[in-house]
This record gives C-alpha cells, structure tokens and sequence, in this order.
C-alpha cells in the first residue's frame, strides 16, 4: 500500500476511533433501567458486526481463490479469518458480561449464543485444517472450503434472534428501540470499528506476504 | 454510577485484546523483514 492512503487510513481510524470513543464516555445519555452498563451495546454491537463481517469476507477471498486459485485472494480469506476469531472471541465475552450484568448470569445456551460459539468453532477449524495439511497450495484450498461451507453458520447466527424465541435482544438499529442520541452513537462506533477492521486487514495481509516471502526464500536457500 | 464495573471490564477485554493483536503483529512483522533481509544477504553470497 502506498504512503498517503496508508497514513489516511491509520489518521482517519484513530480519529473515528477517538470520536467514538468520547461519544460514548462523555456524550451519550445513560439509559434509566440498565444505567452505565447499557453502554456495553456500543462495543458489542460493533464487535459482532466485525466477527460477521470477517467471516463473509473470508467467505468471499475463499470463495474467488477456489475459483480463480490467486493467492491474494487466499490471503485476504486468511487474514480475515484471524481477524475474525479475535472479534469473535470478542463477542463471546463483551456478550457474558453483558449477560451478567442484564440477566444475572454469565452464560446461557440460548440460540444466538450457542450459534455464536460454533462460529468460534468454525474459525477454528479454518484454522485446524490450514496448519495440519503441509502442503501449501492442498492447506489452502481445504480451508477455501471451510470458509465458504462455514459462513452458512453467519445468517444462521444473525436471524438466530428473530427465528427463535431467545433472551438476547432484539434488532435494535431497525426496531427503533434506541433513542436518536443513542442510536447516532452507535453508528459512529459501528464505522469505527469498521474503520479498524480495514486497517487490521490491510496489516495481516501484509504480514502475511512477508511470511510467504521467508518461505519462498527459505526454498530458494 | 450503576453496573459501571461490568462496563469497564468490557471495555478493558476488548482494548487489551485489540492492542495485544496489533503488538504481535508489529512483532512478528519486524522480525520476518530480518528474517527476509538476512536470507537476501545470504542467497546473495
């Protein structure tokens, strides 16, 4: 990536970030049920959107590498799968706390919970079968197929609260259970984290070109 | 200042979890680019 859009890339996140993030702790009103802990939607929420949004754009770089067999495209699949699983795990806890502090208890096997841990477990898998196949093209192309196979888990998972009766909330942003102050909030911290999300990708990516660089040289040597 | 404590928490996780990401890979990255500098220097002898 060139100079100026990686230097607009690392401003523009940290400054939606910051904004954010003051929005949140300075601005927004506290809601007169939950109190303080009600502001655990504006990470939550944003940290669940990622965890999808990895997942589709793992299911997309998996879904074009199979087609095409370009590794850039292997390349975002993977780096968005690890981004993935650290947004997914991400969701798990921000979500028990959440949980603890609402309902009273850190975990229970409701739909879009349980829906969420077997898309940990799938990430997981992705990740299995990509380091127990040493062949690099055969591990690539197999955990191709997980990350296509696997994202039937994400609508599975985002309907999970409108298909079954569950404690988890409903879908706030289109309900209209948020006040406009409350819902603004949540939108800029929704383009932050996506902004982050960009900037995350872009750094694995690299990482990762550099670590098939050491391979490629290692053969060479 | 109610359930500000779960509040907190969640916001600690979620940011110790991120830096500690984005430490590892600035880690790991600064380490390969040796690791590539040092195998070039080597295939060039």
């Amino acid at each position: 990536m060139k100079m100026l859009p990686k230097t607009l890339l690392l401003g523009g996140s940290f400054a939606l970030m910051l904004t954010a993030l003051c929005v949140i702790f300075l601005y927004v009103p506290t809601e007169e049920v939950m109190g303080v802990g009600q502001r655990i939607l504006y990470i939550h929420v944003p940290v669940c959107w990622l965890a999808f949004f990895a997942f589709f754009i793992t299911f997309l770089g998996s879904a074009v590498y199979l087609w095409r067999r370009a590794n850039s495209w292997d390349t975002i699949a993977y780096s968005s799968a690890e981004i993935g699983i650290v947004f997914t795990t991400l969701a798990l806890v921000t979500g028990s706390i959440w949980a603890r502090c609402v309902w009273g208890v850190w975990w229970t096997w409701d739909a879009r919970l349980t829906t969420t841990v077997v898309l940990w477990f799938i990430y997981l898998a992705y990740f299995i079968v990509r380091f127990s196949v040493t062949e690099e093209w055969r591990a690539a192309r197999f955990a191709a197929v997980v990350g296509v196979v696997g994202f039937i888990d994400v609508p599975i998972c985002a309907l999970a609260i409108v298909l079954w009766r569950t404690h988890h909330p409903g879908p706030v942003i289109f309900e209209g259970g948020l006040t406009a102050t409350m819902l603004m909030t949540l939108l800029l911290s929704l383009a932050a984290f996506t902004a982050l999300y960009i900037l995350l990708l872009w750094m694995r990516a690299s990482l990762k070109d550099d670590e098939d660089e050491v391979k490629r040289l290692r053969e060479v040597g | 200042m109610q359930n500000l404590g779960y509040f907190l928490a969640a916001f600690i996780v979620v940011w110790a979890l991120v830096f500690g990401y984005v430490l590892w890979l600035f880690v790991r990255q600064k380490r390969l680019r040796q690791e590539i500098e040092s195998l070039r220097e080597r295939s060039r002898k």
